[in-house]
């Protein structure tokens, strides 16, 4: 298949899954030290080794890419037939890194952030595993070894947001998490037979093949159905409207947890999906449309509810819906090396942020109410510190990361999203209300924020467009990912004409870019000033808002009623329905009466064929000779009538 | 067709080698002191079955007759070759321990072991009714012996007893159905008779007589009462959980395993090498047998409180859904995966139930006292990992994914609906359902269960032998539910080299 190198790339999701196995295993016995040293190693070398795979990765030539590593047959039934294999291209090498990397010094700060927890190895553990799932979903060269990667890391993410599972809102959140995920993955699973049913294969390389010898589809056919039905997939893990309401809640979780899946990696799963099908979105314009409305509303959507809430966490978690919206919208409308380099300084903005969340909570000694945070800027200094890094790249400023990545995907409605993680950021600047106790974090903890922190100051640069004079490594870098057939992406353009990038003129290209990034500078810095209005200069203000326009702030408080609105209409009556039909009516009466009917009847029977067995030999041997006859007789007669 | 001298040799050389190591153990043992059990002898048995394999393997170089065409060397054979010493020395490994707790002087057991083995690879590569009629005594009058190894236990006089008459019983049914087919036939080479049964015609000197069917049908009935008693399968099943609960536990891993694989590749071979399987009438008996003991198996198994007589009723019932493959040969599109479907049955079977006695055996302890279920709770807790290989074996055995046993099922379920045999499929199915009862049972017992009073604390330590034997068992399990591909290719070559035979006689198809 393919000439290149062998990298083995099977040992870097196979590292986690062995440091998951061992704490799993033997955890319990093992001193802390010991559990953080595994947990800490695999993840490690696992990030070496892919840092070395990408070096590799560099000297491939164009024609060796996409690298394929196939390692056995994995499932063989009539024609079809997957593997067991690895597809590494430049848009799986961007999330290798930014999954090792960002998971590793994740997992360096839970060292620190779980020390006083219990179920410590249970913790790691479920971590490395969500790393084994996570790598695997990237690196998977066929759907289904994606979905494999897939549903394993929404299982490792309903077991860490519940992980707290004494708590009952923690383990409710975890089933909501896992459940409105299902729903999601249904679309996924169909979207994966109607392909199996026109391709007869589920591997990327033949798929893609096969699609892009098709035209693109003007109606609504096959490929739209199939690409809406793995867009159904993609809102489920990436907190999309209208599955997006399991997010907000599974900020149960330990803080790294939601830094680590609910940021940074699992949660733009859906994305990398997007992006990954590419050529089959692209031949299904239809299908674009919504994804790329879908993106815009939750955007919206979302950022307009994080505006009001007062949970440190949950406003992050409004923001990160409200991020994953932009990157759905950027891959809606073509613009998929901008959805991809979004998400990638998003995992460094937003883990930043939930860490350094994190550590303003362990200092406050579990403190989630961000009324109750003020003037922490001296007490916990590196936190405030980063957690300024982190506000200001979210928000878009020059020449932080947020800047060119949200750059990329520019849209008027940044300043109610702003609004809202500056919210969060503003917090640290109130006035201070709390006496002692209120400590900074261990270095274990703040070390990862500084790298994080550097990071999301730098990230960027790597897509600094050339409309500023920069080169835009990371867009030529995507590039052959995304045009691997240029005649759909060019009648893409005709639909998306609305995306900057695409515009015809290379003056007019540079015009436009210059304007937005400064109208992305003016709208960062309105917004800014704004929180700084509300939640410094006038503190007063927002109430007085709040007050003023009563209708909207509740809506808005209380997230439009949509959570609400699905348990009137589906929750509840799914679980009535179970209680009432499914479990009195057809287990209790069908199900296990026909169990214990069968386990009756057969215990009846058992008890005939023990006294069968009397033990004596005599009437053993008369047993076989009854057999005997019985066969012998039955062969004469069939011989006779044959 | 014949085969130079040199090459005959080649062909038997599997079972030179083990016939050699068995007569050194018998000489070298007396001359041992006379305690102790004799595990260097063990060791040595060992890599006499390991080197048998490899010769087996070595043959695959050497396909073809030998013997004035009574032995026949072929992809099929191998395969039985190898697993049946590999079955072989897996028991031994798992025997070292077991010698030693139950005080058992060693020396002849294994060379008992290693002329059994002789028998039963003698059996998968014989093609002469009358060879296999004397490998089958081999492999027999072995496993009698060492059914009644513990001595000093009645049970296990009762074993052997039971087993040797009614055995000897059965055997004579097989006798009986070569003498009739030589009478119908005049001939007692697979292939000849196969020709046979074809032409309807046999030569006699210088005339021809027509063949009885009458006759042959008979004939096959007999032989098919010889080797289901064998295989264990209704409604000659009756001896199994006697001889079974009196054995020692690591023969009984061999007799339920190995002669049982080369009890059915005899079937296989006769029945598909001598194109016999074409009437309807075999069709029949194989299916009401096939339902029968999948049926009698489970329902048996179920109330048990002893786990060795729980697993003879599981094995009778694997029997049966190793039948099924057999009874799905009759469709003609359904040939080569039925037979296929056969022997990876075989294979995986005995990986999980080697597995499954030599776990029993080391629990059992000394005089196997501890063979209840109620010996077994809090297993779970005493000895994690022991515990947790046996659920492995128990999950297989139930056909759970992920297991050697899963795909078994699948396979042989798989060919039942290929040729339509919806109702056998169906009755499997019920059984399989049954069978989770008392597999889970035993894993419930294990680590729901509090520990008897008195055994809290005991551990339970496997030596290395077993703790080899069981690795091996364990991941050949997993490897089969894993990656089945592999061992069912070579599964399908070996029912290739059964079917030309077999595809000529189902021209004239009666």
């Amino acid at each position: 298949m393919n000439s290149g190198p062998n990298f083995n790339l099977w040992v870097i999701p196979i590292l986690p899954l062995i440091g998951s196995a061992i704490n799993g295993i033997f955890g319990k016995r093992f001193p802390r030290n010991l559990v953080a040293t595994v947990a800490l190693f695999f993840p490690g070398a696992a990030f070496a080794y892919a840092v070395w795979v990408v070096s590799q990765f560099a000297g491939l030539s164009q024609a060796q890419i996409p690298h394929i590593e196939r390692l056995f047959s994995w499932i063989e039934a009539g024609g079809f037939r997957v593997d067991y294999g690895f597809y590494l291209d430049q848009l799986s090498v961007t999330m290798l890194l930014i999954v090792t990397g960002v998971g590793f010094l994740i997992h360096i700060y839970s060292v620190g952030y779980m020390a006083e927890e219990g179920g410590y190895y249970r913790f790691f553990s479920y971590l490395n595993l969500f790393m084994f799932f996570m790598l695997m979903l990237i690196l998977a060269h066929s759907y289904l070894l994606m979905f494999v990667g897939w549903e394993g890391v929404g299982l490792a993410s309903y077991l860490l947001i519940g992980f707290f599972f004494l708590k009952q809102s923690a383990a409710q959140a975890g089933k909501k998490a896992f459940i409105t995920n299902r729903i999601g993955d249904y679309g996924f699973l169909l979207g994966m037979f109607l392909l199996i049913k026109h391709f007869g294969t589920l591997d990327y390389d033949k798929v893609f093949n096969a699609i892009s010898g098709l035209p693109v589809e003007t109606g609504v056919g096959m490929l739209t159905a199939t690409a809406l039905l793995m867009m159904v997939g993609a809102t489920g893990k990436s907190a999309q409207i209208p599955l997006y309401v399991w997010l907000p809640d599974a900020m149960e979780g330990p803080t790294p947890v939601s830094a680590l899946i609910h940021a940074a990696t699992m949660v733009t799963a859906g994305i990398y999906m997007i992006a990954r099908s590419n050529i089959l979105f692209l031949h299904a314009p239809i299908a674009m449309r919504v994804v790329a409305i879908i993106g815009a509303l939750t955007a919206i959507f979302a950022a307009s509810i994080g505006l009001v809430q007062n949970d440190i966490k949950r406003v992050l978690a409004y923001s990160t819906v409200s991020q994953l919206g932009y990157m759905f919208m950027a891959c809606g409308v073509a613009a998929f090396s901008a959805g991809i380099f979004h998400l990638m300084t998003h995992a460094f903005f937003k883990a930043l942020l939930f860490l350094a969340a994190g550590s303003v909570i362990h200092a406050l000694g579990g403190e989630q109410d961000m009324r109750h945070m003020g003037g922490l800027r001296k007490l916990i200094p590196w936190t405030f510190w980063v957690m300024t890094i982190a506000t200001f790249a979210i928000a878009g400023f020059f020449p932080l990361s947020g800047f060119f990545s949200k750059d990329e995907i520019l849209w008027p409605a940044n300043v109610g999203h702003q609004s809202g993680t500056q919210h969060a950021h503003a917090a640290a600047h109130g006035r201070s209300g709390h006496g002692g106790h209120v400590h900074e974090s261990p270095w274990v903890m703040l070390g990862p924020l500084v790298v994080l922190a550097i990071g999301s100051a730098v990230m960027g640069w790597v897509g600094w467009p050339e409309a500023l004079g920069g080169k835009n490594h990371i867009d030529k870098f995507l590039a052959p990912v995304f045009h691997t057939s240029s005649e759909p992406a060019r009648s893409a353009e005709n639909f998306s004409a609305t995306e900057p990038q695409k515009s015809d003129s290379p003056q007019d290209e540079i015009v436009l870019e210059r304007t937005l990034a400064a109208v992305s500078l003016a709208t960062a810095l309105a917004g800014l000033g704004l929180a700084w209005l509300f939640y410094v200069r006038r503190p007063e203000l927002p109430d007085r808002i709040a007050s003023s326009m009563k209708g909207a702030y509740r809506t808005l408080l209380n997230k439009y009623w949509v959570d609400e609105a699905y348990y009137s209409t589906l929750v509840n009556p799914v679980v009535d329905g179970s209680r009432r039909v499914l479990w009195r009516g057809v287990d209790v009466g069908i199900v296990d009466a026909l169990v214990n009917g069968t386990g009756t009847v057969s215990k009846e029977l058992s008890g005939v064929t023990r006294r069968m067995q009397s033990g004596s030999i005599r009437s053993y041997a008369g047993w076989v000779a009854l057999g005997a006859a019985c066969v012998v007789g039955f062969m004469i007669w069939m011989g006779l009538h044959t | 067709m014949t085969a130079t001298p040199e090459l005959s040799y080649v062909r038997i050389l599997p079972e030179i080698i083990l016939s050699i190591c068995g007569i050194v153990v018998m000489f070298v043992e007396p001359l041992l002191p006379q305690r102790g059990s004799h595990k260097s002898l063990g060791v040595f048995s060992f890599v006499g079955t390991l080197a048998a394999l490899i010769a087996s393997l070595y043959q695959t170089n050497y396909p073809g007759w030998g013997w004035f065409n009574m032995i026949r060397v072929d992809e099929f054979s191998v395969f039985f070759h190898v697993l049946i010493c590999a079955i072989s020395a897996v028991v031994i490994l798992a025997s070292f321990e077991y010698l030693e707790t139950q005080e058992i002087r060693g020396g002849e057991y294994y060379a008992l072991i290693l002329f059994g083995t002789v028998g039963m690879v003698l059996m998968s590569s014989a093609v002469e009714l009358v060879l296999i009629f004397i490998a089958l005594e081999i492999s027999s009058i072995a496993t009698y012996v060492l059914a009644g190894y513990r001595r000093r236990a009645a049970t296990s006089a009762e074993s052997s007893i039971k087993y040797f008459l009614l055995g000897s019983f059965a055997t004579a049914f097989f006798l009986y159905g070569v003498a009739l087919m030589f009478g119908a036939t005049g001939s007692t080479s697979i292939y000849t008779i196969s020709s046979a049964l074809q032409s309807g015609q046999v030569t006699l000197g210088a005339s021809s007589v027509p063949v009885s069917y009458s006759l042959a049908y008979v004939a096959v009935a007999l032989m098919f009462v010889g080797l289901g008693f064998k295989v264990a399968s209704a409604p000659f099943h009756i001896w199994t959980p006697d001889v079974y609960e009196g054995a020692p536990a690591p023969v009984v891993a061999l007799m339920s395993t190995g002669p049982k694989a080369a009890a059915f590749a005899v079937m296989l071979r006769i029945l598909f090498g001598a194109g016999i399987d074409t009437s309807k009438a075999w069709f029949w008996l194989v299916w009401i047998s096939a339902a029968l003991s999948m049926t009698l198996g489970n329902l048996g198994a179920l109330l048990q409180s002893n786990v060795k007589r729980m697993l003879a009723y599981s094995s009778i019932a694997h029997a049966g859904y190793l039948l099924v493959a057999f009874a799905a040969v009759i469709a003609p599109n359904a040939r080569d995966t039925g037979i296929s479907a056969a022997i990876f049955y075989a294979a995986a079977y005995a990986a999980m139930n080697v597995g499954a006695f030599a776990v029993v055996s080391h629990f059992a302890r000394h005089g196997e006292r501890y063979v209840n279920f109620e010996d077994y709770a809090g297993l779970g807790k005493r000895s994690p990992i022991l515990a947790a290989t046996l659920s492995i074996f128990l999950l297989s055995l139930l056909g759970l994914p992920a297991t050697g046993g899963f795909f078994a099922k699948f396979y042989v379920f798989n060919a039942a609906i290929k040729s339509d045999l919806i109702w056998l499929t169906v009755i499997g199915l019920i059984n399989s359902a049954i069978a989770s009862y008392y597999y889970l049972r035993l894993i419930v017992v294990m680590y729901m269960y509090e520990p008897q009073p008195g055994e809290e604390k005991l551990q339970l330590r496997a030596a290395p032998g077993l703790t080899a034997a069981l690795v091996i068992t364990a991941i050949i399990t997993i490897w089969l539910g894993v990656r089945p591909a592999g061992v069912l290719d070579y599964a399908t070559r070996g029912a290739s080299r059964l079917l030309p035979s077999f595809q000529q006689s189902s021209n004239l198809s009666r």
